[in-house]
């Protein structure tokens, strides 16, 4: 039943997105059920295409869903539509200020769409620039910005009227490491002002670095959900990755029936093996390839990354997605 | 109220975009200036003959050149949205509260106020030419282009979101809107057609748009047609703001 915890501030039962073309119907979206808490950095990890951005958007109150119900910031997506815009921030992949404006002009005028005075505007405007250190950009036109200038710029203009829920789809794509960490800093100080942040992103370290919980989402299902820590203890053990001369599927033929191994398969040209523990698996694994006279090429024991947890669910790796 | 506001703050905002490159008011009136100087005087032989109309050549050429303006004047406004959906301007501006009716009004009531410069400036450029026209009329028919432009630019607004492509864009908002000035009889009266060609332009609404304007610069302010185009021009573009504000209600990606 939607509505019946409190403490949430994003609640999903069944959400669904049909999108109706000449030809076809392609389900975006088939049924997601999500619950966010308050003050969560809730993050929504899948490849290109998987539904991620069309969740968002519904929730954020610019699509409407084909089916399934769903609470945002209180409010009932349905009916209370401009209850919840009063309520969320939303910052989209392409961002939102236009080229020839400047950036303390719209960050003005978008306080001003919220129904702030002029005076008030002007004064959050001043804040949020001094905030999010564009000093020297704020009154040049926005198409002079660089990529992490401008970035900001589309988070502060989602942060105009103190949401008490930030959407941020792909926040750090195309950035530079640099502007990207930067960008991680304000999202981690929304937080610690108490700020719901639910964000989609296609990058495994992100998710793991930066948020509370995580959804993974593939083609338009949520596969798996829970803290970083949890996805990851899921998939119990070490993980084995290596890699023979020749035939790589009579090295998985030979190893995968071993009691150690709890689970085995061939990923991008190498063998993926899930152990209970590695650093014993190790030695087993290198005598039964010498037995068969199989040349080791690669092989590396790493801890399971949320990247893995993808594997699992997916049987694809979130890396190799064509981007 | 809000409604007001929220109108009255788009429209600040494209003004202002407006008003940082005027060179776009001074191309607007270039062309139609340009038919009144290489087009209009070859006019004047045939405006003694029957069916074009009383007023001289420049009284019957000026009203059809103002509508050709209201209309191609906001025919392309279509462009500078489709780039701002790219920019994400658009949608950053849906997941407000801010009116959706607001949204489009706000634009084109800037379109509108172009218009409405642009065909003054032509009517004061054409003065000197010979053209005539009363004070007043000046006001009824600015007021009346300016409806043509608020027409035509929430439908434009609405097919620039429905289709948002420039490659979609143009071929649709050109192509249909030149059948439509020449089936109003702008470039020259429809008294002067066929019968064949007067019965279709008696369904086209510009038409009477068209009447009107002419009646207006022949000093008959108080003939019927200039309030039937009027009424007829304020009831389409009445419908055609709710479907624009509708669009933006919507603009499905």
């Amino acid at each position: 039943m939607v509505g019946a915890n409190p403490e949430a501030v994003i609640e999903t039962r069944g959400l669904r997105r049909v999108f109706k073309s000449r030809q076809r119907q392609v389900e975006a979206v088939v049924g997601v059920d999500l619950n966010v808490s308050a003050g969560e950095i809730f993050g929504f990890l899948g490849p290109n295409g998987a539904g991620k951005t069309t969740t968002l958007r519904m929730l954020a109150t610019l699509l409407p869903p084909s089916g399934g119900t769903a609470r945002v910031a209180g409010c009932d997506l349905a009916t209370q539509q401009d209850r919840i815009r009063d309520r969320i921030g939303y910052v989209g992949q392409a961002g939102g200020s236009d080229r020839e404006i400047t950036g303390r002009t719209e960050l003005i005028f978008q306080g001003c769409l919220y129904g702030m005075s002029t005076a008030a505007a002007q004064t959050r405007a001043a804040e949020l620039i001094d905030m999010l250190e564009l000093e020297g950009a704020a009154d040049r036109k926005t198409g002079t910005y660089s990529g992490g200038q401008k970035r900001r710029l589309d988070i502060g203009l989602g942060l105009v009227h103190g949401p008490k829920l930030l959407f941020l789809d792909e926040p750090t794509t195309g950035l530079d490491p640099q502007s990207r960490a930067r960008v991680w800093d304000e999202v981690r100080r929304m937080h610690d002002r108490g700020t719901t942040v639910f964000l989609t992103t296609h990058y495994l370290d992100e998710a793991d670095a930066l948020c509370d919980r995580v959804a993974i989402i593939d083609y338009g299902k949520i596969v798996a959900e829970g803290t970083p820590e949890e996805l990851k203890r899921a998939i119990a053990g070490d993980v084995v990755t290596f890699s023979v001369a020749g035939e790589q599927r009579r090295a998985l033929e030979l190893i995968q029936g071993e009691p150690f191994v709890r689970e085995a398969r061939l990923e991008n040209g190498s063998v993926h093996l899930y152990v209970d523990r590695g650093e014993q698996a190790m030695p087993a694994i290198l005598r039964l390839l010498d037995g068969a006279n199989l040349q080791l090429l690669t092989v590396e024991l790493h801890r399971p990354s949320l990247d893995d947890v993808f594997l699992r669910q997916t049987g694809r790796s979130l890396r190799e997605s064509p981007a | 109220m809000k409604l007001l506001r929220d109108t009255w703050l788009v429209f600040g905002r494209y003004f202002g975009l407006l008003i940082h490159n005027p060179v776009w008011i001074a191309l607007g009136v270039l062309q139609p200036l340009l038919y009144l100087i290489l087009f209009a005087p070859l006019l004047k032989p045939i405006a003694s003959m029957r069916g074009f109309g009383p007023g001289g050549a420049y009284n019957v050429f000026v009203p059809g050149l103002l509508v050709q303006l209201g209309m191609f004047g906001a025919a392309g406004v279509g462009f500078s949205l489709i780039a701002e959906l790219r920019m994400g301007v658009i949608e950053r501006l849906r997941v407000t509260p801010v009116s959706r009716v607001a949204l489009l009004l706000g634009r084109a009531l800037r379109d509108v106020i172009s218009i409405v410069v642009q065909s003054l400036i032509l009517i004061l450029l054409a003065l000197p030419f010979g053209l005539s026209i009363h004070p007043v009329g000046i006001v009824i028919v600015l007021a009346l282009i300016g409806l043509i432009g608020l027409l035509t630019a929430s439908v434009a607004y609405a097919v620039a979101l429905a289709v948002r492509s420039e490659d979609s864009y143009a071929p649709i908002v050109f192509t249909s809107a030149l059948p439509i000035l020449l089936l109003s009889g702008v470039l020259l009266p429809l008294g002067l057609a066929p019968q064949w060609l007067r019965n279709i332009a008696a369904v086209n609404p510009l038409s009477y748009a068209v009447d009107a304007a002419r009646a207006i610069f022949n000093d008959s302010l108080g003939d019927p047609s200039v309030a039937k185009g009027v009424a007829i021009m304020v009831v389409l573009s009445v419908i055609a703001v709710v479907i624009g504000a509708r669009q933006f209600g919507r603009a499905v990606a």
